[in-house]
């Protein structure tokens, strides 16, 4: 976009005052196709392109949107979002051309992949994971692709642009025996191009398979106060849940949530340490810069167990009189950003998981949760184990079906007494605020003393 | 105004029989939100906007493709058209494929409401800001997180090419708060929520005080011993459980054996009390409309009825593989994804008691207002579920001391079955999609805590 154009819409949404004022552009692609039952359906995409204004005004943002991009259109929408605002009336800094990172690397642009072939792709998917077993019954998988160029211009300066590819495999398969019915998925995916498929992709299916077929074998799960050790990779939604969104700064500046006021305390273990990391390259939680234009970075939220930074945007840095942290984010152009993390994840430690499951007399190995919910105010957690297992004599045994972990973050950063050195990252979906947006979640294999189980069983 | 939009619907489908489409349908909308967050009595945000777009489905050889774009001009349309052709070549050829047989309408009462016109956004923010004072204002409330007013003005018009060319226009009005009691680990929340046609419709003072009222009551709330005993789930609870359950009902789970209910029509699958039904045309129902994502008139149909499986929820294709008519079915999220089959409105028919009398019926027992992790808790196929519950305990036949930590498992049809009865009075609520429901008495499940 012209930096000049940029520039009269700035200046005209501040007519009435205001203390800051963005113009955010975007231009939206995506594509997505399924396979169900062994066929390709619900092939479809399309493209989305427009503009919204924000002026922020003390603690106040006013907020407005348009499809498309001619002056005509932002110049209007610079004059309805402004009219509302009274205060000073300040004069923008110059804008210089906005320019793309080039933080995340593509090689291969999905959209230059004819669909044909990821038509293909869902089929070898299909086989590999019917390869698997007899017992599996059905098989669903999805492909997805967008691509997001965006560009954001402040009153403060800021020119920055953005050009975001994301791609993402997901399986699930439906195994059974005997009239016992269990599933499995498994997902990958990653701010990165075709190329990210090019090493055995239908791995996604042969692992949602595998949970499926072993959830077959399950037993009911046991329930009580146990030792808990939680895989890696998904396993990072626990961190993502139940300590992340309460570090969120405007989580914690409204006092709804059980992190504020307690920077610099002690909340875990010396051997503990968690980031926010936007600046991964290609790591599906990445971007270039945020969605204010502020570049990404790796934020240390927790170190050696001490509690050292929240996470902000713009608005609720200025309110702590401190810098944002790049964790400006929004779904789209039509909606407002706010803080979210990005790629959330536990430093890895020393150990194996075998060490870590080798100190456990009977417990419960989750690897993987169906989702989970918190109340960021108090931290309290349910989390659905999708794939687990009891630990007896230090070994794993037999998988468990319908298990729960049940807890707070701050009981469950107080009760981590071992962390293993196989950091992995997997691929969520977070919402908030009305808002999805991608989010990495991550850490190695990590140990808890004691947690709540929920269980069907005794 | 609707003519422009079914207009471009028109083009769409004329553009797409025009690529080589042998049918093709579009869906074009066009809507105005704003959304007004207050805090601490000062606004917090607004936002003010209007946004459109255009979804095309073509159909060639029995294979279907899907585009969509913002871009409403002669050539985008052109572009939508031609992205959808190429889009349909990559699918499988499907049998059961293709536009309703016989697309319609229905006349629905009061879908649009010219009230909104009549507010200011400066009346909006006086709305929320009441809603806040609301619930700041009962005593023991340590904070409001959100007092949220939102709203939406917006039309949708569709064409086909087997003829159909259709729009209406529609409002809604919602606003909620979250308020907190209590600090530190004894911090609990509550939700107040009301929707309307128009902002008229909203009570600020009741939706506060709601939120207030449901976060107070759980004011000290601790982990009770396990038990096995009835329970009462509120509205918002039920209405989260007859979502899930309207999501299994529909024939595209049951026929790709996604779904419990798969085979048991005519079966006993609840207690007599729970009556449940789809309703697209309902006049309150927020998801309701004259025809559904493409183009079949909407209706009422019973799922659930004395105890017994009545139907499933289809859109023609699943209809056609079945053998039976459409329920108008097809939802349509908006012009981004083509229809796929879901509930519209669903009405879970209210009994003859009110709460109080529903606990005294229940003795001794827990009653829940809050579950978390229903969705990744819930087997679609089993039925098996484990969710995590707060609320209180049912004393005496009396409301006792709030609970929380819970964890509640069993089995869906198990839990259905098991419908002692249903209260009163039954309440719109934007849980499990668009429900209207009412407290719902289980005699017995397993609870547990400590």
């Amino acid at each position: 976009m012209d930096p000049g154009l940029a520039a009269r819409v700035i200046e005209r949404a501040l007519r009435h005052g205001g203390d800051l004022a963005e113009l955010y552009a975007e231009d939206r692609h995506g594509f997505s196709v399924s396979l169900d039952d062994s066929r390709v359906e619900r092939p479809g995409g399309g493209t989305e392109r427009g503009a919204s204004v924000r002026v922020v005004a003390g603690a106040a943002s006013w907020f407005g949107h348009v499809d498309g991009l001619s002056e005509e259109a932002l110049l209007d929408l610079a004059d309805s979002v402004g009219q509302a605002v009274r205060g000073r009336r300040r004069s923008p800094a110059e804008l210089g051309p906005a320019r793309a990172t080039g933080a995340n690397p593509v090689a291969v642009r999905p959209e230059t992949v004819e669909a044909a072939r990821k038509a293909e792709l869902l089929r070898s998917l299909d086989e590999r994971a019917r390869a698997a077993a007899g017992e599996v019954d059905q098989v669903s998988v999805g492909y997805s692709e967008g691509r997001r160029i965006v560009e954001v211009f402040n009153s403060e300066g800021v020119a920055a642009a953005d050009d975001r590819t994301r791609i993402r495999l997901s399986a699930q398969v439906v195994a059974r025996r005997e009239g016992r019915v269990e599933t499995g998925s498994h997902t990958c995916g990653g701010h990165a191009g075709f190329e990210l498929f090019d090493d055995d992709p239908e791995e996604v299916a042969a692992s949602a398979a595998r949970k499926a077929l072993t959830a077959l074998d399950a037993v009911d799960a046991p329930s009580g106060r146990l030792p808990v050790v939680v895989g890696n990779g998904f396993g990072g939604v626990l961190l993502h849940e139940a300590v992340g969104h309460g570090l969120e700064a405007d989580a914690v500046q409204k006092g709804a949530s059980v992190y504020a006021g307690r920077i610099g305390e002690q909340l875990a273990e010396p051997g503990v340490t968690a980031y926010d990391d936007g600046e991964r390259a290609n790591e599906w939680g990445s971007d270039g810069v945020d969605d204010e234009g502020t570049a990404t970075r790796r934020t240390t939220v927790i170190e050696e167990g001490r509690l050292t930074s929240y996470l902000y945007d713009l608005v609720r840095a200025r309110a702590d009189g401190t810098d944002s942290t790049g964790n400006g984010r929004r779904q789209s152009f039509r909606h407002l950003p706010v803080p979210r993390m990005t790629n959330t994840y536990f430093a890895p430690g020393g150990a194996t998981p075998e060490e870590l499951i080798e100190g456990v007399e009977r417990g419960l190995y989750a690897v993987s949760f169906g989702g989970g919910q918190v109340e960021p105010a108090t931290g309290e957690f349910v989390f659905g184990v999708s794939e687990g297992y009891l630990i007896e004599n230090g070994k794993v045994t037999a998988p468990v079906r319908g298990a729960t972990l049940v807890g707070n973050g701050l009981e469950a950063l107080r009760a981590i007494d071992g962390i293993a050195d196989d950091l992995d990252i997997a691929t969520g979906y977070c919402g908030k605020a009305g808002q999805t947006v991608p989010a990495g979640v991550g850490q190695p294999h990590v140990r808890l003393r004691e947690l709540t189980v929920g269980g069907t069983g005794a | 105004m609707m003519d422009d939009l079914e207009a471009t619907a028109r083009r769409g489908v004329e553009a797409a029989i025009s690529e080589g489409a042998s049918d093709a349908d579009a869906w074009c909308e066009r809507s105005t939100s704003r959304e007004i967050r207050v805090y601490d009595g000062e606004v917090e945000s607004l936002s003010d906007a209007g946004s459109s777009g255009l979804g095309l489905r073509a159909f060639i050889d029995g294979r279907s493709g899907h585009a969509y774009g913002t871009d409403l001009s002669e050539e985008g349309v052109l572009a939508v058209a031609a992205a959808a052709q190429a889009a349909a070549a990559v699918a499988d050829p499907d049998e059961f494929g293709g536009l309703p047989e016989e697309p319609g309408v229905t006349e629905v009462e009061g879908l649009h409401s010219a009230v909104m016109a009549q507010w200011s956004n400066e009346d909006r923010v006086q709305l929320a800001l009441a809603v806040e004072r609301a619930a700041r204002a009962r005593e023991g409330v340590t904070q409001v997180e959100n007092a949220v007013y939102s709203d939406s003005e917006g039309s949708a018009a569709i064409a086909s090419s087997r003829g159909l060319t259709a729009s209406y226009e529609a409002t809604s009005a919602w606003a909620y708060a979250s308020a907190f009691a209590g600090a530190g680990t004894d911090l609990m929340t509550g939700l107040g929520i009301g929707l309307g046609r128009d902002p008229g419709a909203l009570d600020p003072e009741a939706i506060g005080g709601e939120a207030a009222e449901r976060a107070l009551e759980l004011v000290g709330a601790r982990r009770p011993s396990s038990r096995r005993c009835p329970v009462i789930l509120d509205a918002f609870v039920a209405a989260s459980f007859a979502g899930i359950i309207g999501g299994m009902l529909s024939a595209d789970a049951v026929q790709r054996g996604r779904s419990l209910f798969a085979g048991r029509e005519g079966q006993e699958v609840a207690g007599p009390a729970f009556v449940l039904a789809d309703d697209g045309r309902h006049p309150e129902g927020p998801s309701s409309a004259p025809f559904d994502g493409e183009g079949s008139a909407t209706r009422r149909t019973p799922l659930i009825e004395g105890g017994l499986l009545s139907g499933y929820l289809f859109d023609a294709r699943t209809a056609r593989k079945a053998g039976r008519a459409s329920t108008a079915n097809a939802a349509r999220g908006s012009y981004r994804a083509p229809p796929a089959v879901g509930p519209s409105n669903l009405l879970l028919e209210p009994g003859e008691h009110d709460l109080e009398q529903l606990v005294a019926q229940a003795g001794e027992g827990l009653y829940v207002t809050e579950v978390s992790g229903l969705h990744s808790g819930v087997n679609s196929v089993s039925g098996s579920f484990s969710v995590g519950a707060t609320g209180r305990l049912i004393e005496g036949g009396e409301l006792g001391r709030p609970v929380r930590e819970i964890t509640i498992a069993g089995d869906l049809v198990e839990m259905l079955r098991d419908v002692r009865a249903v209260g009163a009075p039954g309440r719109w609520v934007p849980f499990g999609g668009s429900v209207k429901a009412a407290p719902v008495l289980i005699g017995e499940m397993a609870i547990s805590g400590s």
